[in-house]
């Protein structure tokens, strides 16, 4: 038990993990094109035309995956940030830092993505939907990490003060899911539900998993590609980054 | 199914590319601006090496 | 522990005094939003009845957030919060006490306030009365959240704005319940309900905020 305590920790050294990690990105990349190559051909070959909704119901093949992506990169965020509190690791704060954008580019391709199905099914851009606007306020929660993180020039401030923002958006996240969809049942009229009628089949079920899949294993790529960025430009005045070999060249 | 009906997508072509063509757009640009990101912070810090090994002559 | 609490509250209130034009700009900047929307909207009674719960509310959330800058901010200029971090009692029980003295100054002259300006809007009676006890439980809320923000953004450059985009998404529950209270006892549906999940809102906030808080306040004055 305690060796292997030992052994997690030091990965948490930024040192051990930038290569490790650099190890990690062509997997992870390939594991993306490939998963995101079937999906895609999943979703236009092999799903069924939906006998309602006509061809434009393959939006949900990227909408669903983005919008579950969106809110479990904001966990993951949330399970790095509560760890750099805790044991005051370097690295936590960088991973919570490398997984903000893409979280926020899934959380707004969610809402894009949402708007183009919006609009042919229920005719309009945008619908005051508890889990749209649920979305919404997730891709300002991704925002607010952003610009704080941003305008604290002191990284460890800067790490210990967006961990904290984003347990607080965590804590909230249910609070304002409840809130928004007792708002949307008291206003909504008899206009549009959310349901789309046609039961799931089992092909598109697949589609979407496997497109979920390509998505995280795109998300693992890039937040460790973007983590070792950040570990060069914060240990820049190392001794091991003055060794590595891209930077000696 | 012909390539014009495919790209048609039975009179849904606007919504199912424009969803599926900016996903795909901003799942490229990410990795290219990540990577020319890397490749200015490894410049800079090599700079830095450099300048400092010379100082050291 | 609580001798201490009301030492801090009595500073502050004393500190606010001496400085009163403070104290009238957040109720200033309320009057003057709630009183503008007409005119952008038309003098119409009926429309203004309907939308007066959001725009009071929304109203009341600009005028909480732009006074949080100055919650810790003129504390951190001359070190007495260095002095608070160090004291012996609890920092939340510190924090907690900040932010009283904070309601007290700008939310409670908003709470008294608004009643007068709901006649502007045509309100009944029970709506006014529904629209008061309403901001009376959610704006001390919006204080205790809104500390956090001005926690983490305490002595950053652009603080002001930066605290609008970090504490707005988190205002929102108290937003939809506040004007959700008044709109459904405007509407004869009775608003307890909602004044309820207002009340659950203000204890829960009550509890961590000010935790939350003086975590934040250690990792900015480090």
């Amino acid at each position: 038990m305690n060796a292997r305590l030992i052994n997690w920790f030091k990965f948490s050294s930024p040192a051990t993990f930038y290569p490790l990690a650099g190890k990690m990105v062509p997997i992870f990349t390939l594991l993306a094109v490939v998963l995101i190559g079937v999906g895609l051909y999943m979703s236009f070959f092999v799903a069924p035309t939906d006998y309602k909704q006509g061809e434009g119901y393959r939006i949900i093949f990227v909408h669903v995956p983005a919008a579950w992506m969106s809110m479990f990169i904001y966990l993951i965020m949330a399970f790095w940030a509560g760890l750099g509190l805790v044991f005051n690791t370097r690295l936590s704060g960088m991973m919570t830092r490398a997984l903000a954008p893409t979280g926020a580019i899934f959380a707004f391709l969610a809402l894009w993505t949402g708007a183009f199905w919006g609009k042919p099914m229920w005719g309009t851009w945008w619908v005051w939907d508890a889990r749209l606007t649920s979305e919404l306020i997730l891709l300002f929660l991704y925002l607010g990490y952003l610009a704080l993180q941003g305008s604290i020039d002191d990284t460890r401030r800067a790490d210990r003060a967006g961990a904290l923002l984003v347990l607080v958006g965590v804590v909230n996240i249910p609070i304002i899911y409840y809130s928004v969809q007792w708002w949307n049942t008291l206003h909504q009229g008899a206009t549009i539900s959310m349901d789309n009628g046609s039961k799931m089949g089992v092909t598109m079920l697949w589609t979407m998993l496997i497109m979920a899949l390509g998505f995280w294993a795109y998300t693992i790529a890039v937040a460790l590609a973007r983590v070792r960025s950040i570990i060069l430009e914060r240990e820049a005045d190392t001794t091991w980054v003055s060794e590595l070999a891209e930077v000696r060249r | 199914m012909s390539v014009a009906e495919f790209f048609d997508m039975g009179g849904y072509a606007l919504y199912v590319w424009g969803s599926f063509g900016v996903s795909a757009l901003l799942m490229i640009i990410e990795p290219i601006m990540l990577r020319s990101h890397r490749r200015s912070v490894l410049q800079r810090i090599s700079r830095i090496v450099r300048m400092k090994a010379e100082e050291k002559v | 522990m609580f001798s201490a609490f009301k030492t801090l509250v009595g500073r502050d209130l004393l500190l606010a005094m001496r400085r009163r034009s403070d104290l009238f700009t957040t109720l200033f900047f309320f009057v003057i939003v709630v009183s503008l929307f007409p005119l952008g909207i038309g003098p119409e009674l009926n429309t203004l009845r309907l939308i007066a719960p959001g725009v009071f509310w929304v109203a009341a959330l600009l005028a909480s957030m732009l006074a949080l800058e100055r919650l810790f901010a003129i504390d951190y200029e001359d070190g007495a919060l260095e002095q608070m971090l160090l004291a012996p009692q609890p920092l939340f029980i510190l924090v907690l006490a900040k932010v009283t003295a904070h309601w007290l100054v700008t939310g409670l002259p908003l709470v008294l306030m608004a009643p007068l300006l709901g006649l502007q809007y045509d309100m009944a009676t029970d709506a006014l009365m529904a629209m008061v006890i309403s901001l009376l439980l959610g704006t001390p809320a919006l204080s205790l959240i809104g500390a956090i923000g001005a926690a983490l953004t305490l002595g950053l450059r652009g603080g002001g704005v930066l605290v609008s985009l970090l504490v707005l998404p988190l205002y929102i529950p108290v937003l939809i319940f506040g004007s959700g209270a008044v709109e459904a006892t405007a509407s004869g549906l009775g608003g307890q309900g909602h004044l309820s999940m207002l009340g659950a809102i203000l204890v829960l906030s009550l509890l961590f905020a000010p935790i939350a808080s003086s975590a934040a306040l250690r990792i900015s004055a480090e």
